[in-house]
């Protein structure tokens, strides 16, 4: 998503040409389509699904999809917009899915009575974790996935296509099925939660490499 | 000085916010606000240093490989999306419930509302069961060829199961429809069951038209291991129970009877 103008222009009329081949009947149109968004499908669904099995279904479907709502394509839009916007609503589905799917392997626990795991930030481990555990990078990734983990789903949706894949707010939105209004709120609130399960982690590795005691 | 909220300085760094100029302009004079602002940052750096994994050079190419038995001939038009078998069932449905609800809003006496809309609402409830009740008829019958379907010799390497991938497609949009439909009614377990009837048409869908016997193998055990048919059975059994209770309906005053025999 973030390309020069020339390039993107150009990759956008080139597009339009193989969409309109594709709805001609020409299916190896399709594959150009197919090979050339790809990638930056494949990374949108990574980071909104967290793991690869899952991005690559996401991939697949949004191709898919594509394919047989091709004809609902306005040729003047970008198909690469477009085929991201199917891959993130699908991104969305899957991680429902998921998340019922995990839902019914784990037995409800006696302590889910007082109402305080409904916020996603407690399912956040506690503590402050060790300096020696700090000092280790895989370990603020891992805090980092459980901090995106604990988002909900439109949280991670908007924060994922705003702040790493550079949507627009109103692309967003449309994936959202939400007002703009709205859809800034939600990026907001995804930011304030990673920073409050985030900022002490990363402070205190970035005092810990002050003093040069990072490995 | 009256200093940026939270909410500001995030919509500033994330490039939503609406007083851009107003923003840049107080970090310019504001150390507090600076500060605040890194704070934020540092968190954002953080998460970017998160790895992607590549999925390869070749990932476009393996992707086609993955998808292109999966595509029709041709994408259809749009038009030709609504003249598909399902959305003209789906389509059908609707009319049906609207239809319902102008005979039910017809033939109930005016001035009573709160019996109006509780006929209204058995009406329309009595359609949904009825077409979700076709439905599941429809899908267990699918199932159940698919679970029996075996190889017609046994050294034969592939099985046809175009027939019943094309009706999993068929079944697949309607399942959604009524799935969406029994959560606005709130019957949380009737969608539960259609939720998870999906995901089997879903993997029978993308599956591939001629399937290799262990490849159908692997579809029946997940079929069965998901116990969906028995669900089904369970749920279609309970919605015709649900049908049969409410027949024969309520007494009704004669005036009723007669409006609906004029109707």
């Amino acid at each position: 998503m973030q390309q020069s103008v020339e390039s993107t222009q150009a990759i956008a009329e080139s597009d339009a040409i193989a969409v309109e081949r594709t709805l001609a009947g020409d299916r190896e149109a399709y594959r150009v389509l197919v090979e050339r968004h790809s990638h930056n499908v494949f990374r949108l669904a990574y980071r909104m699904t967290g793991n690869r099995h899952d991005a690559e279904e996401v991939v697949q479907e949004a191709f898919l999809r594509g394919y047989q709502k091709l004809g609902q394509f306005a040729a003047r839009s970008n198909f690469g917009t477009w085929v991201y916007r199917i891959a993130a609503n699908y991104a969305i589905d899957r991680m429902r899915q998921r998340q019922k799917e995990e839902a019914r392997r784990e037995a409800p626990r006696a302590d889910d009575q007082d109402g305080m795991e409904n916020d996603p930030l407690n399912r956040i481990p506690d503590g402050a974790p060790t300096p020696e555990r700090l000092t280790q990078s895989i370990e603020l990734r891992k805090q980092m996935e459980q901090a995106l983990a604990a988002l909900s789903d439109a949280e991670r949706t908007a924060f994922v296509m705003r702040h790493w894949e550079g949507c627009g707010i109103e692309e967003i939105a449309g994936v959202l099925k939400s007002s703009s209004n709205a859809t800034k709120n939600t990026v907001f609130r995804a930011v304030q939660k990673l920073r409050r399960a985030l900022q002490p982690v990363v402070e205190t590795r970035a005092q810990a490499r002050a003093m040069g005691t990072e490995s | 000085m009256k200093h940026m909220t939270e909410e500001e300085l995030i919509a500033y760094r994330e490039g939503v916010a609406e007083q851009r100029a107003v923003i840049s302009g107080h970090l310019a004079v504001c150390a507090e606000c600076r500060g605040e602002l890194a704070r934020i940052e540092a968190v954002l750096a953080a998460l970017d240093t998160l790895p992607v994994p590549d999925p390869g050079a070749d990932y476009g190419r393996q992707v086609w490989r993955e998808i292109a038995p999966r595509l029709a001939q041709k994408p259809g038009r749009w038009w030709q999306v609504w003249m598909e078998p399902r959305r003209l069932t789906a389509a059908g449905v609707m009319v049906a419930l609207i239809v319902a609800a102008f005979v039910a809003g017809r033939i109930t006496k005016p001035g009573k509302t709160s019996d109006n809309i509780a006929n209204q609402e058995q009406v329309r409830e009595r359609v949904l069961v009825v077409a979700i009740g076709e439905h599941l008829g429809h899908s267990e019958r699918m199932l159940v060829e698919l679970s029996n379907a075996e190889p017609s010799d046994p050294a034969q390497k592939q099985v046809n199961i175009a027939a019943e991938q094309r009706r999993a497609e068929d079944l697949l949009q309607e399942n959604r429809l009524y799935r969406q439909t029994a959560l606005q009614e709130g019957d949380a377990g009737l969608a539960s069951v259609l939720d998870e009837l999906e995901r089997v048409l879903l993997d029978v869908a993308h599956s591939p038209e001629e399937v290799t016997p262990a490849q159908l193998e692997a579809i029946q055990k997940k079929i069965e291991g998901r116990g969906i048919l028995f669900k089904v059975r369970v749920v279609n059994k309970e919605l015709q129970q649900r049908q049969e209770a409410r027949e024969p309906e309520p007494a009704q005053n004669d005036s009723t009877k007669r409006e609906r025999n004029k109707v």
